[in-house]
């Protein structure tokens, strides 16, 4: 090892705070618009890649981009509810099956989404533990969800009430947890999956309660046929097997609220057909998600343009400072340097000394730099949760 | 020893420029294995007579030759290579590498000339436990004392046994036992080897151990 090998790393090693603060600040800068292209390359293939796997979303008219968060990954936007019986009218033009989606409530975080079995067929969601939904008040919750919150089938998990003081007296329900969904790496892994009645139920519009003949002390008034009962009456917030035959809907199902349909053509010329029939609609629109993630991943590109922009004018001011830094710590070492020279050093092996010492800074600074992006790759999907 | 391989100065100038400070070294010569002491007043030129003599400053005028070498004719580089294999110097402020350790100091003459290490790293464990700093040899100097940083410079000018000695007021922070034994080690050493050993010393108590002493007042503004 030559003589002038030694002496720079003796100086990085010796002050190794400094060195390794100077690494990490090169490291960080030079490697962040890097990093930046990992997250957004990752964020793109994953959004493309939902957008895709869904042909086509039906939804009351307003914002696509709402619908299509909506549908996709659960969002509650402020959607305008579309009537149930819209699944009907769906089912009976030829060429598309139709699966419904209500996305409004959520437990411990996650959102619940009451849908149909069809829904765990088309996304491929295959049951990892335990068994599918069988009746009113279960659920089934996706991978993620499931380790995060230490849930698994037999446990029980209570829906959040949007108000926190409800006078109309929609209570959390306590849903049974039947099974643990397998991890596909989408947003399915971390929502929790109800059959839409019970989605329903959460809302307040299916109740069960004691049968109110029963007990004389809580009927309020008799209309007819119809008994009134008064604030005694006790509402279940658990369906169980005692208690599922009381649980009962009033009205006509078909109005009953939905935030979405996925519509699955069978071929193109359905597909065609379908959009066709949906433009001429005042209420309701009907949006192709992946034209819609397109136009979406188009404003972040440029957006993503303007970023790399700053961060490459970053970088360029921190190579600057860097080269400041160097200059300013090798005038201050002058006389380390005098010495040297005095000692009769040359002066080729003193610009050696320099270089491998800015060398080792910047070999430390692209090792730092390999494991942000390393960090990032892994932390990519995390984070493309944690923004969604 | 020819008298060659020692120290001979012809009609040597120097001025500092815009300063009433003129040094002018007629003859001086010192063979090898002998020592030199320059005495003389603060300001008198001492300093700079040594520098001019290891060629960290150049004469306006005349010849500085060791052993075979005119130093003043050569140039910067080749001053440096020269000084890197024959010269030891010892500084007024030591000129010590804060971030090394004692041998680390000790041996950076020999790493950057190159060659077999062992035999210098043993001569440097020698030096530093005859000038009572071994137990320091791996420790860091800035977290020596005065004194003992001066052992670390004594040392570093010895030990890749240079042919000529030059030494900036080498007791200046050692007691007087610990500066007899300095300096009774670079006498010796200089004889021993047959190099030539140029001190400059406040301390009219050293000059008797010396062949020769100079006094600086003769060479000035003549």
């Amino acid at each position: 090892m030559s003589a002038a090998f030694q002496l720079a790393a003796r100086y990085v090693l010796r002050h190794r705070f400094q060195s390794a603060l100077l690494a990490g600040a090169l490291g960080l800068v030079f490697t962040l618009p890097l990093c930046l292209r990992v997250l957004i390359d990752h964020a793109q293939r994953e959004l493309r890649a939902r957008a895709a796997s869904t042909p086509q979303i039906v939804g009351t008219r307003g914002s696509a981009l709402d619908l299509m968060m909506t549908a996709l990954y659960f969002k509650r936007e402020n959607l305008a509810a579309l009537p149930f019986g819209t699944v009907a009218e769906l089912r009976q033009k030829p060429g598309a099956a139709a699966i419904p989606l209500h996305v409004r409530f959520v437990a411990q975080g996650a959102p619940i989404v009451g849908t149909e079995l069809d829904y765990f067929a088309f996304r491929g969601l295959r049951v990892a533990a335990g068994r599918q939904i069988v009746r009113l008040g279960d659920c089934v919750v996706g991978a993620n969800l499931a380790r995060e919150r230490q849930l698994q089938p037999g446990g029980h998990v209570f829906s959040t009430p949007e108000l926190a003081f409800d006078m109309a007296g929609v209570y959390p329900l306590k849903m049974r947890v039947t099974g643990v969904l397998a991890p596909t790496g989408t947003p399915d892994d971390d929502a929790i999956f109800v059959d839409l009645k019970t989605s329903w139920l959460i809302e307040g519009r299916s109740h069960g309660h004691d049968d109110l003949k029963a007990d004389p002390k809580v009927i309020l008034a008799r209309e007819g046929h119809n008994v009134v009962g008064n604030a005694a009456v006790r509402m279940f917030n658990e369906v169980t097997d005692a208690n599922i035959a009381s649980f009962h809907f009033h009205g006509d199902l078909a109005t009953y609220p939905i935030s979405a349909v996925i519509l699955l053509p069978e071929n193109a010329k359905a597909e065609a057909l379908l959009a066709g029939q949906f433009a001429r609609s005042k209420d309701k629109q009907l949006i192709r998600p992946q034209d819609e993630m397109e136009e979406l991943l188009a404003r972040l590109v440029r957006l993503e343009g303007f970023a790399a922009s700053a961060l490459l004018l970053t970088a360029m001011a921190a190579l600057f400072v860097t080269a400041l830094v160097f200059a300013l710590s090798f005038r201050l070492r002058r006389r380390e340097f005098q010495t040297l020279e005095d000692v009769g050093v040359s002066h080729r092996s003193l610009v050696t000394v320099k270089v491998l010492e800015i060398s080792f800074i910047g070999l430390a600074a692209v090792g730092i730099g390999l494991l942000l992006l390393f960090a990032a790759s892994l932390a990519a999907p995390h984070l493309l949760r944690m923004a969604l | 020893m020819p008298e060659t391989s020692g120290l001979q100065v012809t009609d040597l100038r120097f001025a500092y420029p815009g300063d009433a400070f003129r040094l002018h070294v007629p003859k001086l010569e010192i063979a090898a294995g002998r020592t030199l002491a320059l005495a003389g007043p603060s300001g008198a030129g001492k300093s700079t007579l040594v520098r001019l003599l290891t060629g960290l400053l150049t004469p306006a005028s005349g010849q500085v030759r060791l052993g075979d070498s005119q130093v003043d004719a050569l140039s910067l580089e080749q001053r440096r290579a020269f000084r890197l294999r024959h010269v030891g110097l010892v500084f007024q402020d030591f000129a010590l590498l804060d971030y090394l350790t004692v041998v680390e100091n000790i041996m950076l003459p020999h790493q950057f000339k190159g060659g077999a290490e062992a035999a210098v790293r043993t001569r440097a464990q020698g030096l530093a436990e005859h000038l009572q700093i071994s137990q320091y040899l791996d420790k860091r100097v800035s977290l020596l004392s005065q004194g003992e940083r001066q052992r670390v410079a004594v040392a570093r000018a010895l030990a890749h046994e240079p042919r000529f000695i030059f030494a900036d007021e080498p007791t200046a922070s050692l007691d007087p036992s610990r500066g007899r034994i300095v300096v009774d080690l670079m006498i010796d050493d200089a004889r021993r080897r047959g190099a030539c050993l140029v001190m400059v010393t406040h301390d009219p108590n050293l000059l008797p151990m010396f062949d020769q002493t100079v006094r600086m007042e003769e060479f000035l503004n003549a």
